[in-house]
């Protein structure tokens, strides 16, 4: 049994270990994939083989705030040498915020292969494992994508509203939870005009499932953490939220994979949408 | 630009006419040339009064006194993962040392985005832009004091 399949996850086929991206990473039918926030990173060194998808340039709409629509996530995936059937592995900085928001941005498109590289670009890094400044030689490959159906995993300001009162995760600081600010620390206001939280909203930190290393907590840990302090259980229809949805994925990937909740939704309009709202109820 | 060094606004041209990909390497090379501030100046542990606040790459900034009357600028980032912050790190060595005080107190904190595009996130370029304003704080400093 795999380190990771002793941690008790509803899941443990959504992550995989650096070890397994070492062996497997370069095999048929396997994709490993950065995605960060610092641009910089993926040139600078990547895990060889290794494509980029950036979250801004290739996963949002370049003009409204939204994600991309069929075409664009099809183009996409066939640029980087994904088809359908293709095993994407993500991995990146920031204990892996950018590589859930891919994976659930994925989610939207039903491309449910993809997993998470567990430690992300950090553990790797740590282990000395080789980093290559080569662009991998990538062939366009077909892929076919359905209408993006934000049904399921997606939640919008008019569904937070109607949910009020249910469970749901902010998983952003105490600080900004409480409303003493209006961003994350050593972060910029990013423009919400007040501050607080949605009404009932639960406060779990996102850094609270991972360990130092960025790898993530074992499911007795996490169940400690979501059920026994914020008093979730896995019938729960959830919604999880923070600034700009990036942070809450990770939360969404917990639950959703490591703890196999089935209905979790990440509000992405998050903190950015509901502080500038006109009209919404706001608890400090 | 009006009035800021004229090794600045001749790097902020040329990084304009560049795409992303492009852009993207330059930066890369410069991080790769960034020169730690040498041991004659500060060693470790790096006073916190010279530390870079809102950075999350751990930056520090260091302010030298030349004959000249100019300032020498040395700079340090702990974090490995620092890139950005070491290549901005040695634009601002290359660009600033030297250079007329007026015109480094001249220079706005939001050339970061001029620099590093607009793909640079909010928290990044928080943390950049105060490397900036920390070059340009000792700059204006000395100019208070003469």
């Amino acid at each position: 049994m795999s380190e990771i399949n002793s941690r008790g996850y509803a899941n443990s086929d959504a992550l995989v270990s650096t070890d397994w991206v070492a062996k497997h990473g370069n095999d048929d039918g396997v994709r490993i994939v950065e995605s960060n926030e610092d641009p910089l990173l993926y040139p600078s060194g990547h895990i060889p083989g290794a494509v980029e998808i950036d979250w801004a340039a290739d996963l949002n709409d370049p003009l409204r705030r939204d994600y991309l629509d069929r075409d664009s996530f099809a183009g996409l995936m066939s640029s980087k040498g994904i088809s359908n059937d293709t095993t994407v592995v993500l991995y990146g900085d920031r204990s892996n915020w950018w590589a859930c928001y891919a994976l659930w941005i994925f989610q939207l498109f039903g491309h449910t292969n993809a997993k998470i590289m567990d430690g992300g670009r950090m553990k790797w890094e740590a282990e000395g494992r080789e980093l290559t400044r080569e662009a991998p030689d990538v062939s366009a490959a077909n892929y076919s994508a359905p209408e993006r159906d934000d049904s399921k995993v997606r939640a919008f300001r008019d569904d937070v509203l109607a949910h009020i009162g249910r469970k749901m995760i902010d998983v952003r600081s105490p600080e900004e939870y409480s409303g003493e600010r209006l961003h994350m620390p050593d972060y910029p206001n990013e423009g919400a005009l007040r501050g607080g939280h949605i009404p009932r909203a639960a406060n779990v930190p996102w850094a609270s499932a991972a360990n130092e290393d960025g790898t993530f907590k074992d499911a007795s840990a996490l169940r400690d953490i979501y059920e026994g302090n914020a008093g979730l259980s896995s019938d729960d229809d959830v919604i999880v939220y923070c600034r700009i949805g990036e942070r809450s994925s990770h939360t969404w990937f917990v639950l959703t994979n490591l703890l196999g909740y089935s209905d979790v939704k990440n509000y992405d309009g998050s903190w950015t949408e509901w502080g500038n709202s006109v009209g919404v109820p706001i608890e400090k | 630009m009006d009035n800021i060094p004229s090794p600045l606004a001749q790097m902020l041209g040329e990084l304009e006419s560049l795409d992303r990909i492009e852009r993207a390497q330059y930066l890369i090379e410069l991080s790769d040339e960034f020169s730690e501030v040498p041991d004659s100046v500060a060693t470790r542990p790096f006073p916190e009064n010279h530390r870079v606040p809102k950075c999350e790459s751990e930056a520090f900034v260091w302010a030298q006194d030349q004959d000249d009357g100019t300032l020498k600028y040395h700079y340090a980032v702990e974090n490995p993962l620092g890139i950005s912050a070491r290549a901005m790190g040695a634009i601002l060595d290359e660009t600033m040392s030297g250079q007329p005080l007026d015109q480094v107190a001249n220079v706005p904190p939001d050339i970061v985005h001029t620099i590093f595009g607009r793909q640079l996130s909010m928290g990044k370029g928080e943390g950049l832009a105060a490397m900036v304003e920390l070059t340009t704080f000792e700059a204006r400093q000395r100019l208070r004091q003469r």
